[in-house]
């Protein structure tokens, strides 16, 4: 059911302006005009139960949830037995990004990604870099009137490869990612999921569909770390990687590495391990720098040492393309090819110096390099 | 401990012993972090009147106020509820009514009962525009039958959605949080005035659980039947230290189904339970609906896999935010 004015007008332009965290956030008072009561749309993936509560199925929480109550994401709302999303066409957020910044190194190099973000997260990361738009609830923040088509016309116009779903946790508006994902295609526009990996199999095999390639981040290879410092679990995530990995979706992993949290040479090992005998060698790993945020600000930045050592756990596990992210001008940013050694893309930040891809092949000696690359 | 008295004894007894038990100092239960201003933790005064049903079966404003004047001079062990409201406020005092509205009419906060609160702090002073009957959002409060208020001409009435929430976020054991600026730029003292009911997550909410409605994201806190998250909103210094008084509305109460309003499992419990100690108070709460719940036939709140445990874990040595251990409460019943 839909039961929203669709404004096709300037928002776009509104929006593109704005910081990824707006200064209005909570000014409440302003945003409640906006607020998250008269824009509904049908969420898609529930089950109605007795006495008007709901099981929420799109992600392994399950929420059941009673009438005018709403779920852990806080974007999703009982109304009278009937389960609604609040932020389907309210993003909070867009930019126009490098397709490197997502990160994605195999996908269409030097590509812009148009990206959009609504509020929410399935999870609490307590090292969240963007918890002031997922901490919240859709009525607490700005947010903006963009509906699928004006996404992927936007996009289109800027001459986007692609549409990202990102800094948030697009798991939470999946019905809009979908909606978004089929308009861009009509338009030629691609569509990227960068996630947590949080999702049941069902809707992940619906996204499949209609997405080009999804971005994982592999917080940990423990129950442990995610329990305590997620507020998720492990195994879901894996089992979304293994999906991914059958359903045929260009898919790469990053690790945030966090200091004495999971950093343990032997869980790396293990992860590097299961990740070669699940999702081949050719799946890209990007182990990227921590930096103090959010609720974990009690710890250093990650040594680039640590990063580096956990890039030869990678590499002697034999996963093929492992990055380092997050340390500008570092050489781990480079791909290079697993088979004659060259150097097939030299990065400098989301800046892409060199490629020698031509094809889908390096230009040196032939082999082919995994990826989608036009 | 509990101490059954009529409301004729208790008006005897009052007058003999006077006001000289008022304020008392905290008892020897040493290390509750307890704050100022406070009887001793754990007492607890329910009061029931089953003439505050009109025939209509409305309640009867007069009745509810004599319950809840009753019930304070019975807590504060004084002669007169005038006394003892006066104990806790000045004229200084922005004071906060915080009900619980979700489940919309039926199942939110009386507002006869916090009419009687508001006469009676009006009644020693403290001026309209200072006290502020709020909420998480204004449509909550609407959908219980408020009339938002945002002017100062009178009681002021509205949801954080109005007043925003701090830039600041507060961090406490488990939880992170912005919290409402009502509760900690406007208020310098709040009455907490809970529902009593189940809850399908929780167990029960009541008096600590209404705390959530001060949290900008109650929703990333219901997991593990809110245990230790509940507990550790309450542990936040503006609410340990502005929340001077619960008066639980238990006049009308559910004891399944919630937190929505579920008229079959409904009853009419008609009280008033007054108290300072949330812990304790929610306690009591917990052993009325398990009660009720057995004299319906149905499982316990333990034995249907919600037992509220973050009332347990609220008197904690890591929270001492009161007594649960029901032999301990300190409970007058009239
Ligand atoms: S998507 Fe949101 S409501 Fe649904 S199960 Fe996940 S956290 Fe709960």
């Amino acid at each position: 059911m839909k039961s929203r004015r669709r404004f096709i007008k300037n928002t776009s332009m509104i929006c593109l302006g704005a910081g990824l965290v707006p200064n209005e956030l909570f000014v409440s008072s302003a945003s409640a005009a906006t607020g998250a009561g008269e824009l509904l749309t049908e969420a898609r993936y529930y089950d109605k139960l007795a006495h008007r509560k709901i099981k929420c199925v799109l992600c392994p929480r399950e929420c059941v949830i009673d009438d005018l109550e709403r779920g852990y994401c806080g974007v999703r709302e009982n109304r009278g037995g009937t389960y609604y999303t609040l932020v389907h066409s309210r993003p909070c957020t867009a930019h126009i990004d490098p397709i490197e910044k997502k990160p994605l190194f195999h996908f269409m190099p030097a590509s812009m990604a148009f990206s959009i973000a609504t509020v929410g997260c399935n999870v609490e990361c307590k090292f969240c870099q963007n918890w002031q738009i997922s901490q919240v609830r859709p009525e607490q923040i700005r947010n903006y009137d963009m509906p699928p088509e004006v996404i992927a016309e936007y996009a289109k116009e800027k001459k986007c490869k692609s549409i990202a779903y990102t800094y948030t946790e697009p798991v939470i508006f999946t019905e809009y990612m979908y909606d978004c994902a089929v308009a861009g295609n009509e338009r030629d526009v691609a569509s990227v999921m960068i996630s947590n990996g949080y999702i049941n199999p069902k809707p992940m095999k619906d996204l499949s569909k209609v997405l080009r390639a999804v971005k994982i981040d592999l917080k940990a290879f423990t129950e442990k770390f995610y329990r305590n410092l997620v507020a998720g679990e492990l195994k879901p995530v894996l089992d979304t990687l293994v999906l991914l990995r059958e359903m045929d979706i260009w898919t790469e992993i990053v690790y945030l590495v966090i200091p004495s949290h999971n950093d343990d040479p032997n869980e790396l090992k293990q992860m590097c391990q299961w990740i070669v005998s699940e999702l081949g060698a050719d799946v890209p790993v990007h182990f990227t720098r921590f930096y103090p945020q959010y609720r974990l600000k009690n710890l250093p930045p990650t040594p680039i040492s640590t990063l580096e050592s956990t890039r030869k756990i990678a590499q002697d596990a034999g996963i093929n393309f492992c990055y380092i992210g997050n340390v500008p001008q570092h050489g781990g940013e480079n791909t290079y090819c697993p088979s004659c050694n060259k150097m097939l893309i030299k990065r400098r930040g989301y800046i892409i110096l060199e490629n020698n891809i031509t094809g889908n092949r390096c230009a040196n000696c032939q082999q082919e390099i995994p990826g989608i690359w036009s | 401990m509990t101490k059954s008295i009529s409301r004729r004894e208790f008006f005897l007894k009052s007058m003999i012993t006077g006001s000289s038990a008022f304020f008392a100092k905290p008892d020897a239960r040493a290390g509750i972090l307890f704050p100022k201003n406070k009887v001793a933790a754990g007492r607890v005064v329910s009061i029931r009147d089953n003439s505050v049903r009109t025939s209509k079966n409305s309640l009867n404003p007069d009745v509810v106020e004599n319950m809840l004047n009753t019930a304070m001079s019975a807590f504060f062990s004084v002669g007169s509820a005038a006394e003892a409201w006066a104990g806790l406020f000045s004229e200084n005092d922005v004071v906060g009514i915080k009900v619980n509205c979700l489940a919309g009419r039926g199942m939110s906060t009386s507002q006869t009962l916090v009419d009687a609160i508001v006469k009676n702090l009006l009644a020693i002073g403290i001026p309209a525009r200072q006290i502020i009957i709020w909420d998480r959002a204004n449509d909550d409060l609407k959908r219980a039958g408020y009339k938002i208020q945002t002017s100062k001409r009178d009681v002021l009435c509205y949801g954080n959605d109005h007043a925003g929430y701090t830039r600041q976020l507060y961090e406490s054991g488990s939880i992170g949080s912005f919290l409402s600026n009502i509760l900690v730029h406007q208020c310098t003292a709040i009455i907490n005035v809970p529902i009593m009911k189940d809850h399908g997550i929780v167990g029960i909410t009541n008096a600590l659980k209404n705390f959530f409605g001060a949290i900008h994201n109650p929703n990333k806190y219901h997991s593990f039947k809110g245990d230790p998250y509940i507990a550790d909103v309450n542990l936040l210094p503006d609410i340990r230290n502005k929340v001077r008084l619960t008066i639980c509305d238990a006049l009308t109460s559910q004891y399944e189904g919630g937190p929505p309003y579920m008229p079959q499992w409904c009853w009419q419990h008609n009280g008033v339970i007054v108290a300072q100690d949330m812990v304790a108070m929610d306690s009591i709460a917990w052993n009325i609906i398990d009660g009720k719940r057995a004299e319906k036939g149905m499982p316990s709140l333990k034995e249907a896999g919600r037992e509220p445990t973050y009332i347990r874990t609220a008197a904690d040595a890591d929270h001492k935010l009161g007594i649960c251990e029901p032999n301990a409460i300190d409970l007058i019943e009239i």
